[in-house]
């Protein structure tokens, strides 16, 4: 079957290769809606994704910095908040306590789903899996196309709630019910919930149609002398992560639809025994701790799924830029592995605190404080890799080495918040906000920066500008450190997360200038992010062309020629003959030997000796 | 106005875009190649990164030395005790794993920085080293885990003293309800459908065990060394009954009772002789009259800590941590008022 299609799309591309040869200029027969709207090509769709993308990204980024103002300089009147919420939700500039809670959750729900799942996996998985592997296309470039436009048309619905009257939803990006089923309860629990549930659901459609789509292409359209154990590590956290959305956005499915059913057919799945607005509700029965559980069934593989693209994008330029091999390539792939599985096993440390039986808690801390040992695993390799290495400064080298960082730092207090008995008192804190930030946002935004800088030339056929690139990395990296390092200092003091203002009782009235300091890092860090889209915009219109392989790296995406053709390669798909990290291999003369390069005699491939 | 806003962002667009044309023409005639890495901007980057280390290392310690007195003062309970025991290992651990790989990756990434003649080391994988990172991290965890599942499974433990004090702690938006035994020892049990104005908890009518059962809005009081059993109930959504003092927390869940118990330690008035705690009111106060607010003194607070509407930053309750016989002669008086008003 595999191998069936894999003729059939090459015999398709064949066809098509040799009518381009007939007649020569034949590439403007595709109209301009194929080519950039309803475009069935990977390389376009994983540009389509990038791009809206980054829209949402600096919408969400915008957000933070308006409630992060709230919280540093409470009651304090601020034209600009008025200038982008108008007089309803900032009236006088002083930003609205429901609209605050709208803000924090839109802000975390475009951060973790619009950005960095589909953002991230939708442009990486789309640009890289075909050409890593050494595919034409996608396996269904139809369901490819629709997997972009559900993605857009999600993003439409979740920017057109924060439009409507009531406010978008404002339930935290947990939505937990009651509060996100009840409209009594808070006013963006009215249409705007609504919305967000069908966003939700219209993303998750996205995501599996995109997922199917990158494992199927990863395990069917590999070209010859493709092993699994000769693909870039890129690749393996592609399919990881696939496999990851695909097992769990359905439960996210399942949990939503139940909610649904409770906010507007009066089943009673997550309600029981709730007197609001003045009257009992008819609702008996239901436990909002099963919402919980099936929400954080997907909400913590949810993690891996925004983390994992990240750290393979890391490994294959950590290696590409360190000139060595990937430390422990199988050790890589088994330590990705077996995060993948013990994700699926570890949501309950979400829910120590929350009612669930302390039995099961004991539990979610054996398998959660696992998941430490793989991470190390990951962190050591990529830090023996720097090791000994030639290091070549691009500025996806610099985010590179920013994400294991934070990703280390980040990290270690999992070990604090996944053990039950040091959760209780820092759970839902800005300790919890500290680490997740540090952990998953920053090592995947980082991550995501990596794959631009690195790949724009094969996404736009252009060079980004490396000093502004300088320049972006180290005030972002400073700042990012400087936004979320102060919050553990918070939460150590008991500040809780979701307050619209600390100063409303006096306990937290000496961190003002801790809130401060956060705010202002914030605010710097944002408008060095100008610095990034000014240098992103104008280089896919005139940055310097880019060469063939401009960072001397091995893997296939760099011989096919600089030009977005359909197929990819021009005449045959290339045949790959060793792994993607034969770096400064000994006895070779050039610091590189792409997989196309054929084995001398009595080499040895995949590293060994 | 806008119409000058607009002028102005058009002309700086303009002006951008001709500035923009100059550097690239210039950069035409050179004919260099702007993105290609050279052995300077290696030297420099690798230089950064080392700089960068030893900036945000003494950023930590700079954050730890202002700000580390301000965290919560030392548990008020007896578990909680316990807790800060365990969380201080954990966190050494932490910090020392935090700046060894930092600096190992800082390190490295100084050292190693690239330069056009020299070679990497090909050095693809090493068997020994990978064991030892694995199995060390193992070795690490297991004690954590250890420790931490002992505690866990203490503190969760179901309440077995016979001189426990029972106190419900009732949330809705905004505002938080205690609710004592009367002199029978037993709750009444509660009935959702029964809520109106002059049963604020929904008490069964029918139970008379809740007759005499006792309400505290805004402070309640518990006796300082004996075991409070707090039974927290909902009446909307989900808010958590979070008493940081007492590294105490539990969410508060509609259709459900759920249970923590905890020991206090220190009355409310050694708290505010405690000279960590006199301390950091001071910061407090100083904070409050630079913002020409009333001087405070030092409360116990249970905070709620579960997003539960607009507002949910404003929904605390004072925890008065009374002597046994401060206590009694408190609940007593109460006591005797419900008893009285039913009559």
């Amino acid at each position: 079957m595999a191998s069936e299609k894999n003729t059939a799309l090459e015999h398709e591309h064949m066809v098509h290769h040799d009518h381009v040869h007939d007649h020569d200029h034949d590439e403007h027969e595709e109209s301009f809606v194929s080519k950039y709207v309803f475009s069935m090509d990977h390389k376009m769709i994983s540009r389509q994704f990038l791009i809206t993308a980054v829209v949402m990204a600096v919408i969400a980024m915008t957000m933070s910095i308006i409630f992060r103002m709230q919280l540093a300089w409470p009651g304090e009147k601020f034209a600009f908040v008025n200038a982008i919420l108008g007089d309803k939700w900032g009236k006088d500039g002083i930003l609205d306590p429901n609209m605050y809670l709208a803000l924090v959750t839109i802000h975390g729900t475009i951060m973790v789903f619009f950005v960095l799942t589909g953002g991230l996996s939708g442009t990486f998985s789309n640009l890289l899996i075909p050409y890593q592997v050494g595919a034409r296309d996608m396996a269904s470039g139809f369901l490819n196309m629709l997997s972009y436009w559900f993605f857009f048309t999600s993003s439409v619905i979740m920017m057109v709630s924060c439009f409507i009257d009531d406010g978008p939803a404002s339930a935290g990006w947990t939505v937990y019910p009651p509060l996100s089923a009840l409209p009594e309860a808070i006013p963006g629990s009215k249409l705007g919930m609504t919305l967000w549930l069908v966003s939700m659901t219209l993303f998750v459609v996205s995501s599996l149609l995109g997922g199917l789509n990158y494992i199927i292409t990863i395990i069917n359209l590999r070209t010859k002398g493709m092993k699994m154990t000769r693909m870039p590590l890129t690749i393996w956290a592609f399919l990881i992560t696939a496999i990851l959305g695909v097992l769990s956005f359905p439960v996210l499915v399942s949990c939503v639809l139940l909610l649904i059913m409770d906010r507007s057919f009066n089943t009673s799945f997550y309600l029981s025994d709730i007197y609001i607005g003045g009257r009992p509700l008819d609702n008996m029965g239901g436990s909002p701790i099963l919402f919980e559980h099936l929400f954080w069934f997907l909400g913590h593989p949810e993690v891996y799924i925004v983390l994992l693209p990240a750290l393979g994008i890391t490994s294959e330029i950590i290696a590409t830029n360190s000139r060595k091999p990937i430390f422990g390539y199988r050790a890589m792939i088994g330590s990705m592995l077996a995060i993948g599985f013990l994700s699926f096993i570890v949501w309950g440390h979400h829910m120590f605190m929350t009612g669930m039986s302390p039995f099961l808690g004991s539990v979610f801390v054996f398998t959660t404080l696992l998941i430490a040992i793989p991470s190390a695993v990951k962190a050591f390799n990529y830090i023996t890799t720097l090791w000994k290495g030639n290091i070549q400064y691009t500025t996806a080298m610099l985010f590179s080495i920013g994400l294991v960082s934070s990703f280390i730092t980040g990290g270690v207090t999992g070990i604090i918040l996944a053990d039950s008995t040091l959760d209780i008192n820092v759970h839902d804190t800005y300790f919890v906000v500290a680490h997740f930030h540090i952990v998953m946002g920053l090592s995947a935004i980082f991550g995501m920066f990596a794959g631009v800088y690195h790949w724009f030339p094969k996404l736009f056929l252009r060079m980004m500008n490396k000093k502004l690139g300088y320049l972006h990395f180290w005030l972002t990296f400073t700042c990012a450190y400087g936004v979320f390092f102060p919050m553990h200092f918070l939460g150590l003091a008991g500040v809780p997360r979701r307050y619209y203002t600390n100063s409303n009782f006096p306990m937290f009235d000496n961190l003002v200038d801790i809130n401060e300091i956060v705010t202002i890092a914030a605010i710097i860090g944002a408008l060095a992010q100008g610095i990034f889209l000014f240098n992103f915009f104008y280089s896919i219109f005139r940055g310097e062309k880019a060469p063939q392989n401009p960072w001397n790296s091995n893997s296939l995406e760099w011989t096919t020629p600089m030009a977005n053709i359909h197929g990819n390669w021009p005449g045959q798909l290339p045949v790959v003959h060793r792994w993607a990290y034969d770096y400064s291999k000994p006895g070779k003369d050039k610091d590189f030997v792409p997989q196309t390069v054929p084995l001398e005699e009595g080499e040895h491939d995949g590293g060994a000796h | 106005m806008n119409f000058l806003v607009i002028l102005a962002i058009v002309l700086l667009i303009v002006a951008g875009h001709q500035l923009l044309r100059i550097v690239e023409l210039s950069r035409g005639l050179k004919k260099t190649n702007e993105w290609r890495i050279t052995d300077t901007d290696n030297n420099m980057m690798g230089k950064s990164m080392l700089i960068f280390m030893i900036l945000f290392f003494l950023f930590f310690i700079w954050q730890v030395e202002r700000w580390a007195d301000r965290s919560l003062p030392p548990a008020a309970s007896e578990h909680g005790v316990k807790i800060d025991t365990l969380w201080d290992y954990n966190m050494y651990l932490c910090i020392i794993v935090f700046f060894v790989t930092n600096f190992f990756l800082f390190w490295y990434a100084y050292k190693y920085r690239g330069n056009s003649k020299a070679t990497a080391r090909f050095f693809p994988h090493d068997n020994r080293l990978e064991m030892a990172w694995t199995i060390v991290p193992a070795i690490v965890l297991a004690f954590v885990i250890i420790f931490g599942l002992k505690y866990w499974n203490e503190i969760m433990d179901e309440s077995k003293d016979p001189n426990k004090v029972i106190v419900e702690l009732y949330a809705k938006q905004f505002d938080w309800t205690a609710r004592y035994t009367g002199p029978d020892g037993k709750l009444g049990s509660t009935d959702y459908r029964q809520i109106n104005g002059s049963n604020a908890v929904g008490r069964d009518t029918a139970d008379v065990t809740g007759n005499d059962d006792v309400l505290v809005k805004n402070e309640f009081h518990i006796p300082v060394n004996t075991e409070i059993e707090l039974q927290m109930r909902s009446r909307d959504v989900i808010h958590s009954a979070y008493l940081p003092h007492f590294r105490a927390q539990m969410n508060c869940v509609p259709g459900m009772i759920t249970y923590f118990k905890f020991k206090p330690t220190k009355t409310t008035e050694e708290m505010r002789k405690d000279p960590y705690t006199v301390k950091m009111m001071e910061g407090i106060n100083k904070q409050r009259a630079k913002e020409g607010k009333e001087p405070v003194i030092f409360d116990y607070l249970l905070l709620c800590n579960k997003i539960c509407g607009a507002s949910h930053y404003g929904m605390q309750m004072n925890v008065i941590v009374d002597t046994p016989e401060d206590y009694k002669a408190w609940i007593e008086k109460k006591q005797g008022k419900t008893v009285a008003e039913k009559k």
